[in-house]
């Protein structure tokens, strides 16, 4: 018994120190945002800002016009959270529920094209885009939003929980396949929907490599491609690019702490393979 | 009759998303796969019929070129340091999680998750002032414990591992959950047999847990070696590669060819060498992940 205490006081300890080194980071992340650049280029900077200053939001929003950014990266994460729900709900419950030629083999398919990473694509989604004239565009941005493998995979996994006898009960009362689908399984798809939402609005608004090769023009960035490209041209000046990563990890660290249960579902059901 | 409509309906179901990821993802993949065995080129780009089939060449050009090879080997020393200290680091939490009537560890969880969630650039870009040699978070605190500080992102010696660290603390929360539901899957009366056998902690640890979360501790194994195969982002904001490209990732090195000097030839073959490396590391995964099912 006296051993099973001090191991988890233990245990304690390590959590402890460990949650210090990983909250440390964003800690100052918060603290030098307020910083006047008295503070910030001095030679040791101080851990609290000397005087709490709002110059650096303003200098943001005002002469970086952040403000576009954050719009933009809304818009995107939006868009693609819709598009995401729209083209693999209905592909995942079909692999879970419904019975076509060829299923099988599909399906061990799109599982092997998970190896694929999809920066193989890359390049000639880059041409593709440049013919479509989606360059430059939102649109350019979303393509590989659409439809993904590891958001039908995770709609399947969901899906494959539904009873047969309810889906059974429905068409032998008359119901049509699109009609089940709508009135039955899309309700109880429910929590899966919400969990695929998070993700891809998350991933959306995280997004950098396909981006930064899409949108050249700086009115179309998202907020990553805005402050990589303040963390390079105004490598000096700290306490803006730390406002610029407070403005852009806030959300997203809301997003979490509000819906972390349906997040974290997502995480695991992931883990499971097939 | 209702069989059929049934055939029917699965395939409408998925029809637009699979049209989507033929269009979108397997098409190009293997448009890639063509263009790594052409001289695409921005010759090429302005006129498709400057476009020849040249074989295996831009691979020969590849392996000749030093810098693809300085690029292949920083990718190697970042997964192989990197691999094993994000999965020690990610264990070692999750076991502490794992400890029964350990208080607060809900709270624990999701603090230490918290890193995992940011936005990984913005999370570069505050990293990327916390390594600053001159007034960074991280040589203040050496500095208070006696230490010096190093010139983290500036010494070609130190921006590795200055990655390293980086990517330890971005990504660790992941593993750290799904082994966490991995170790609370395993019977406490496993623990408490090899205890009363005379098993020591170090002894539980390796005949009790490690095989009883051996497929989990497989697949973030393999997901955290490929994300360091993948790494892009992070030298992209914090060392632009250098300094003397000390820092230039696989990735990096493909972008650069593709996307600033146009040579998609070259470039489609370093995605295809990428692709080959991370085939290599799925292969490895299947085997023992059945070996060790119940």
């Amino acid at each position: 018994m006296k051993t099973k205490m001090q191991f988890s006081w233990f245990s304690t300890a390590i959590l402890c120190f460990a949650s210090f080194l990983a909250l440390a980071p964003l800690f100052w992340m918060v603290s030098v945002s307020f910083m006047g650049p008295e503070d910030t280029n001095s030679l040791t900077p101080p851990i609290l800002p000397s005087k709490v200053t709002f110059e650096n939001y303003a200098v943001l929003f005002e002469q970086q016009s952040m403000g576009r950014y954050v719009l933009n990266s809304l818009i995107i994460s939006t868009c693609a959270t819709f598009l995401a729900l729209s083209f693999n709900i209905t592909a995942g419950y079909a692999f879970a529920k419904l019975r076509f030629t060829g299923k099988e083999k599909l399906f061990q398919g799109l599982l092997m094209a998970l190896v694929i990473p999809g920066q193989l694509s890359m390049f000639p989604l880059f041409f593709m885009a440049k013919n479509m004239g989606l360059l430059n565009s939102f649109g350019g941005v979303l393509i590989p939003f659409m439809a993904s493998l590891f958001g039908i995979l995770m709609v399947r996994q969901y899906a494959l929980s539904i009873p047969n006898e309810m889906l059974e009960a429905a068409r032998v009362d008359g119901a049509s396949e699109y009609q089940v689908f709508w009135h039955i399984v899309l309700p109880n798809l429910t929590p899966i929907m919400v969990t695929l939402a998070i993700f891809t609005f998350l991933g959306a608004w995280n997004d950098f490599l396909w981006p930064l090769i899409v949108l050249s023009d700086d009115k179309f960035y998202t907020l990553p491609l805005a402050l990589a490209g303040l963390s390079r041209e105004h490598v000096q000046d700290h306490g803006l690019i730390m406002a610029g990563a407070m403005v852009t990890i806030v959300p997203v660290l809301l997003i979490f702490l509000i819906l972390q249960r349906q997040y974290v579902r997502g995480l695991l059901a992931g883990s499971v393979k097939g | 009759m209702n069989k059929r409509l049934t055939l029917q309906a699965g395939w409408v179901f998925i029809a637009p998303s699979l049209f989507v990821l033929m269009v979108f993802f397997f098409g190009p993949v293997f448009l890639a796969l063509i263009m790594s065995f052409s001289d695409f080129d921005i010759y090429s780009l302005a006129d498709i019929d400057n476009l020849r089939w040249i074989g295996l060449d831009n691979y020969f050009k590849l392996v000749q070129t030093p810098l693809f090879w300085k690029a292949l080997g920083n990718t190697f020393y970042l997964a192989i340091f990197g691999t094993p200290l994000s999965i020690a680091v990610s264990l070692g939490l999750a076991m502490a999680l794992n400890v029964k009537n350990a208080p607060f560890k809900g709270f624990f969880r999701i603090v230490l998750f918290t890193p995992y969630v940011t936005t990984l650039v913005a999370a570069a870009a505050v990293w990327h002032f916390i390594l600053d040699t001159r007034s960074g978070l991280l040589n203040q605190g050496l500095r208070l414990l006696g230490l010096e500080g190093l010139d983290w992102l500036g010494d070609p010696h130190y921006s590795l591992p200055a990655i390293i660290l980086f990517s330890i603390w971005k990504s660790f929360g992941y593993n750290m959950l799904i082994l966490l539901a991995a170790l609370q899957k395993i019977p406490d009366e496993l623990y408490e047999a090899a205890t009363l056998d005379g098993a020591n902690a170090w002894q539980r640890l390796l005949h009790v847990t490690l095989p009883g979360i051996m497929p989990s501790f497989w697949m973030v194994s393999l997901i955290t070696l490929a994300g360091y195969f993948q790494l892009f982002a992070e030298p992209y904001v914090m060392t632009q590669g250098g300094p003397a490209q000390s820092t230039l990732t696989l990735m990096y090195f493909m972008y650069n060819e593709g996307f600033k000097w146009w040579n998609l030839g070259t470039a489609s073959a370093t995605a295809f060498v990428l692709f080959i490396m991370l085939l290599g590391i799925s292969v490895l995964s299947p085997k023992n992940e059945a070996e060790t099912k119940p």
